[in-house]
C-alpha cells in the first residue's frame, strides 16, 4: 500500500462525494432556478474537483473540468440563464467527470465523442471574451498520470553473440547478463550448440550465445550501454518486440510464426504450408528443418514473457484489498507450521515403505505445502515504510525541542518484511532514532563552527540481502567519543583501566546493560537503559547490530534481520545420532572432510577449499557429543557476514522445511542454538545460530 | 575475500584517488607508478583480480603494460580496464587489441569509476 494510491483513493472518494453533491444541487435549481446558493455549491464542487484532480495527476479530470468551471462562473456571475438545456448539459458533464474517474480505476471506458460534444457545447456557452480562459493549463502537459505502469515498459528481444576471443580480453559475458538481469523480468536461452566436440574444442574460446527476452522501462540505448565494452567483439541485436500500451493487456499475444516471420528467419509461406498440418507449428517447422530448436525455444520464450508480462497488468488493474486481523494470520501460520511437520512425516513414512503410489502422493503434498508456506509467509510480508512514515513526525518534534535543525531521508520504504519484525522493531528503531537526534546531531551553531551545513541530515534505509534486511541509520553527526566511553566504562566498573581495546571493541560497549554517556540527562535518550534493550530486541529477532562511527562524521548503525521468523529453509545434518539444523541460507557448499584432510591440516582446523583457506568448527567437539568419529566427515560450508566458515558434521541429510519453535526460558543463555523444530518422525532438531557459533570461533 | 586491484597512474592524486574510492568499496588495492612498476608487482604478486591502468606513462607505457600482463598465463583473463581521456581514441583501439577489458573516460566520477569494476569484476 504505497502512499499515491492511497491518495488517489481519497481524491475518488471525495470527487464522488462532490459528484453527488452537484446532482443534488442541479436539481435544485432545476426547480427554482433563482437559486444562487445552489449554483455557488455546483461551482465550489467543481473547483474542487478540477484542484485536486489536477495535484494528484489527473489530468483530463482536471482539463475537462476547466471548462465546465467556466460555464459555472459565467452563470454564478449572471451572465446565463438558467435553462432545460443547460441543466441537461451540466448532469451530462457530471456524467462525464464521472465516468472519466471510473476509468481510471479500470472501471468502464472514456467515450471520446461524448467529450467532445460537450466540451463543443460548453464552450458555446462561453462569451466570446472569455474564450482565453477556456484552455485548461496544466502543469506539464502531460497525458493522465495515473497510469500504473508508468515509465512505459517494453519487451525487447536481445540476441548477444560474443566473439570467439572474448575471454583473453577479460570479460566475463556472465556478468553482462547478469546486469541485464537487473532490468526486469527477464527469459534467458543459452544456445551452445556451437561447442565443438572435445577433440577440437579450445578451452579459452567461447562458443556460447544468449537470447534474452527483457521487460524493462529502460530504453534501448540503456541496454546497449551494458555492452558498452564489447560491441566491437560481439553480434549484438536489441529489438523491441512489444511495447505495452495501455488497453493493450487484452490483445491478443503475438503467434509464433509471426515472431519467426518477423525476425525473417522464416517466410509466411513457409508458415502457412506447415499450418495446414495438424502437429503444433514448432516441432513441425524443427522436422521440416525450417528453423532449428534453439530458434524455436527462443520464440516460445519470447511469446511466454508477453503473455506474462500482460497477465501481471491485468492483475494489476484487478488487484483489491482485504483487510483481516492480524491473529488469523498468525493462526494460519501456525496452522501451516503444524501442516508442514505433518507433511514431513509423510514424507518419512512414504519412504521407509516404499509403496510408489503413496510415495507420489506425498511428493505432491510436499509441493502444495510448500506452496501453501511462500504464500502465506507472503501475505505476512509489510512494506518497511509503515513505520517509517511516523519517524518523520518524530524528528519534527524532537529536532525543534532540542534547537536543532534535522533532516531525515529515507530508502528503501517499500522493502518488505514480516509483520512481527516490523512491529517488534519499532521501539529500538525510535530508540536508534533519538540517540541521533539527541547525542549525535550537533546544534546549528557548532555545526556551522565544525564548516558543517547547519541542518543535519539522519539517513534511514531498508535494502533485501538474501534472506535478510539491513536496515541502516546513518547521521552526519558528531560520531561517537572512543575516549568518553572508555572513561565512562570504567568508571562504571564496565572495563578495567589497563583494557587494551579496538575503537569498534570501546564502541560495543555502549551496548553493556547500565551505561550511558549523556553528561546531562535529557528527557529524551540517556538513561542508559537504551542500547543494551536495543540489541537485546534485534538479537532476540535472530538478527544482529552493528556500530561505526567516526569523529566529526557522524555514526552509522546498521541492523540485520531474517525476514520471517516462524519458517525458514534450512539443511537437516547429523552428528551420532542427533539431527542439527542449519539455515539454509547461510550455507554455501558441503564438502567431505577425510580423515587424510585433517591430519594435513595438523589440529589449526583450517582446510583448503578451492585455493581459499576456510576455517572449521568441529561441531562434536564444540557440542561434547561423545563417541567416534566417522571416518567420512562432511563440511557445511556457510557465509556468515561475508566470512566463510565450515561446520563439520557426521551426515548431510538434506533440505528440510524447518518450522521454527522457541526454546524455553530455561535455555536463555544457551547461545549456540536459536531453536527446535520437530521432524517426521517426531524427534527433535535444534536450530544451529550459525553467527554465534562464528563468534566463537572468532574469540 | 576481498578483490586486489592493481592500480598503475604515473600522477599520485589520480592514484591516491583511484586507491581511496577502491578502498572504500571494499576493494584491497596495490598502487604502482609506471608500466614497469606494474609488471614487477604482476610479478611478485600472485593474487590480483583486476588491473586499472593510464595509458599515458614514463618507462613503460599503458599498452605495453596490458601487452605484457597478457603474456603472462596467470593475468590471461583476468579484467584490465584503461584510463582514457576523450582525445586518446586512437590509444583506446591500441588498448583493445592488446588485450584490455574495458575502459573509463577522465574526468570520472567515484560511481562511474565503480560501475565500471562491477561490471567486469566478480
Amino acid at each position: 500500500m504505497n502512499e499515491t494510491t492511497n491518495f488517489n483513493d481519497i481524491f475518488r472518494q471525495e470527487a464522488d462525494e462532490l459528484l453527488f453533491e452537484i446532482e443534488e444541487a442541479v436539481l435544485e435549481i432545476e426547480e427554482n432556478p433563482d437559486d444562487k446558493e445552489a449554483i455557488n455549491r455546483i461551482f465550489r464542487a467543481v473547483h474542487t474537483i478540477k484542484g485536486s484532480g489536477g495535484m494528484l495527476g489527473f489530468t483530463r479530470v482536471a482539463q475537462f473540468t476547466h471548462t465546465l468551471e467556466t460555464v459555472l462562473d459565467t452563470l454564478r456571475e449572471g451572465r446565463l440563464t438558467v435553462d432545460k438545456n443547460l441543466i441537461n448539459l451540466i448532469l451530462r458533464s457530471r456524467d462525464h467527470i464521472k465516468s472519466i474517474l471510473d476509468s481510471t480505476s479500470g472501471v468502464g471506458e472514456i467515450d471520446p465523442d461524448q467529450e467532445k460534444i460537450l466540451l463543443t457545447q460548453l464552450n458555446d456557452l462561453i462569451p466570446l471574451d472569455d474564450d482565453k480562459n477556456a484552455q485548461y493549463e496544466s502543469g506539464n502537459g502531460q497525458e493522465e498520470t495515473l497510469s500504473k505502469y508508468s515509465p512505459k515498459e517494453s519487451i525487447y528481444r536481445i540476441t548477444f553473440k560474443p566473439g570467439k576471443d572474448i575471454f583473453r580480453t577479460g570479460t566475463d559475458p556472465g556478468l553482462l547478463i547478469e546486469e541485464l538481469k537487473s532490468f526486469g523480468d527477464h527469459n534467458i536461452i543459452l544456445h551452445y550448440k556451437n561447442i565443438p566436440s572435445i577433440d577440437v574444442l579450445i578451452p579459452d574460446e567461447c562458443y556460447l550465445s544468449w537470447d534474452i527476452i527483457l521487460t524493462t522501462s529502460q530504453t534501448a540505448d540503456d541496454i546497449k550501454d551494458v555492452f558498452i565494452f564489447v560491441e566491437d567483439n560481439c553480434e549484438l541485436t536489441i529489438d523491441i518486440v512489444d511495447e505495452l500500451i495501455e488497453g493493450d493487456d487484452y490483445k491478443e499475444v503475438k503467434k509464433i510464426g509471426e515472431i519467426l516471420v518477423e525476425r525473417q528467419v522464416i517466410s509466411e509461406e513457409d508458415i502457412k504450408s506447415t499450418l495446414n498440418d495438424q502437429k503444433r507449428l514448432g516441432e513441425l517447422l524443427i522436422e521440416k528443418n525450417k528453423v532449428d530448436y534453439d530458434t524455436i525455444e527462443t520464440a516460445l520464450a519470447e511469446q511466454t514473457q508477453i503473455k506474462k508480462t500482460r497477465e501481471k497488468h491485468r492483475e494489476e488493474i484487478k488487484a483489491s484489498s482485504l483487510r483481516v486481523t492480524s491473529e488469523k494470520l498468525d493462526s494460519l501460520v501456525d496452522l501451516v507450521g503444524e501442516l508442514v511437520t505433518v507433511q514431513a512425516r509423510l514424507s518419512q513414512f512414504s519412504s521407509v515403505m516404499d509403496h510408489s503410489e503413496l510415495l507420489s502422493i506425498a511428493e505432491e503434498v510436499e509441493k502444495l505445502t510448500t506452496e501453501l508456506r511462500d504464500n502465506t509467509m507472503d501475505i505476512r510480508m509489510m512494506p518497511i515504510g509503515t513505520i517509517f512514515s511516523k519517524f518523520k513526525r518524530l524528528v519534527r518534534d524532537l529536532s525543534s525541542d532540542l534547537g536543532k535543525s534535522i533532516n531525515l531521508l529515507t530508502e528503501g520504504a517499500e522493502t518488505e518484511l514480516d509483520k512481527t519484525v516490523i512491529d517488534r522493531l519499532d521501539d529500538p528503531l525510535v530508540h536508534l532514532i533519538r540517540n541521533c537526534i539527541d547525542h549525535g546531531i550537533e546544534t546549528p551553531s557548532v555545526r556551522k563552527e565544525n564548516g558543517k551545513q547547519e541542518t543535519g541530515t539522519i539517513k534511514l534505509s531498508a535494502v533485501h540481502k538474501g534472506a535478510y534486511v539491513v536496515i541502516t541509520i546513518k547521521d552526519d553527526g558528531a560520531g561517537l567519543n572512543a575516549d568518553a566511553i572508555k572513561e565512562k566504562a570504567i568508571e562504571k566498573g564496565i572495563i578495567q583501566r589497563e583494557a587494551v581495546l579496538s575503537e569498534k571493541q570501546i564502541y560495543e560497549l555502549i551496548f553493556t546493560p547500565g551505561f550511558s554517556t549523556a553528561t546531562t540527562v535529557t528527557n529524551i535518550s540517556g538513561r542508559g537503559v537504551g542500547m543494551d534493550v536495543v540489541k537485546r530486541t534485534i538479537v532476540s529477532l535472530r538478527g544482529s547490530i552493528e556500530l561505526d562511527s567516526s569523529p566529526g562524521q557522524g555514526t552509522m548503525i546498521t541492523l540485520k534481520l531474517p525476514l520471517t521468523l516462524a519458517i525458514i529453509n534450512g539443511l537437516l545434518v547429523s552428528i551420532a545420532d542427533t539431527c542439527y539444523i542449519l539455515p539454509l541460507a547461510t550455507v554455501e557448499e558441503c564438502v567431505e572432510l577425510t580423515q587424510e584432510n585433517s591430519d594435513q591440516s595438523h589440529g589449526s582446523n583450517l582446510l583448503n577449499v578451492r585455493g581459499e583457506i576456510v576455517p572449521y568448527i568441529r561441531l562434536r567437539d564444540h557440542l561434547n557429543i561423545e563417541g567416534k568419529r566417522p571416518n567420512l566427515e562432511h563440511i557445511v560450508i556457510t557465509d556468515v557476514q561475508d566470512k566463510r566458515i565450515g561446520f563439520v558434521v557426521d551426515k548431510v541429510i538434506g533440505g528440510h522445511q524447518t518450522v521454527i519453535k522457541a526454546l524455553g526460558p530455561a535455555f536463555k543463555y544457551v547461545r549456540e542454538v536459536s531453536g527446535a523444530t520437530i521432524l517426521g518422525d517426531g524427534k527433535i532438531a535444534l536450530i544451529l545460530d550459525v553467527n554465534a557459533l562464528m563468534l566463537f570461533k572468532e574469540h | 575475500m576481498s578483490k586486489v586491484i592493481m592500480a598503475v597512474d604515473d600522477s599520485t592524486s589520480i592514484r591516491q584517488m583511484v586507491g581511496f574510492i577502491l578502498r572504500d568499496a571494499g576493494y584491497e588495492v596495490i598502487e604502482a607508478i609506471d608500466g614497469q612498476d606494474g609488471v614487477n608487482h604482476l610479478l611478485n604478486n600472485s593474487g590480483i583480480d583486476m588491473i586499472i591502468t593510464d595509458l599515458n606513462m614514463p618507462n613503460m607505457d599503458g599498452i605495453e603494460l596490458i601487452k605484457q600482463a597478457r603474456a603472462m598465463p596467470k593475468y590471461k583473463y583476468i579484467p584490465i580496464v584503461m584510463l582514457t581521456t576523450e582525445s586518446q581514441d586512437n590509444k583506446k583501439q591500441a588498448g583493445k587489441a592488446a588485450g584490455a577489458t574495458g575502459w573509463i573516460v577522465k574526468p570520472f566520477q567515484p560511481d562511474q569509476l565503480l560501475a565500471v569494476i562491477r561490471k567486469v569484476l566478480r
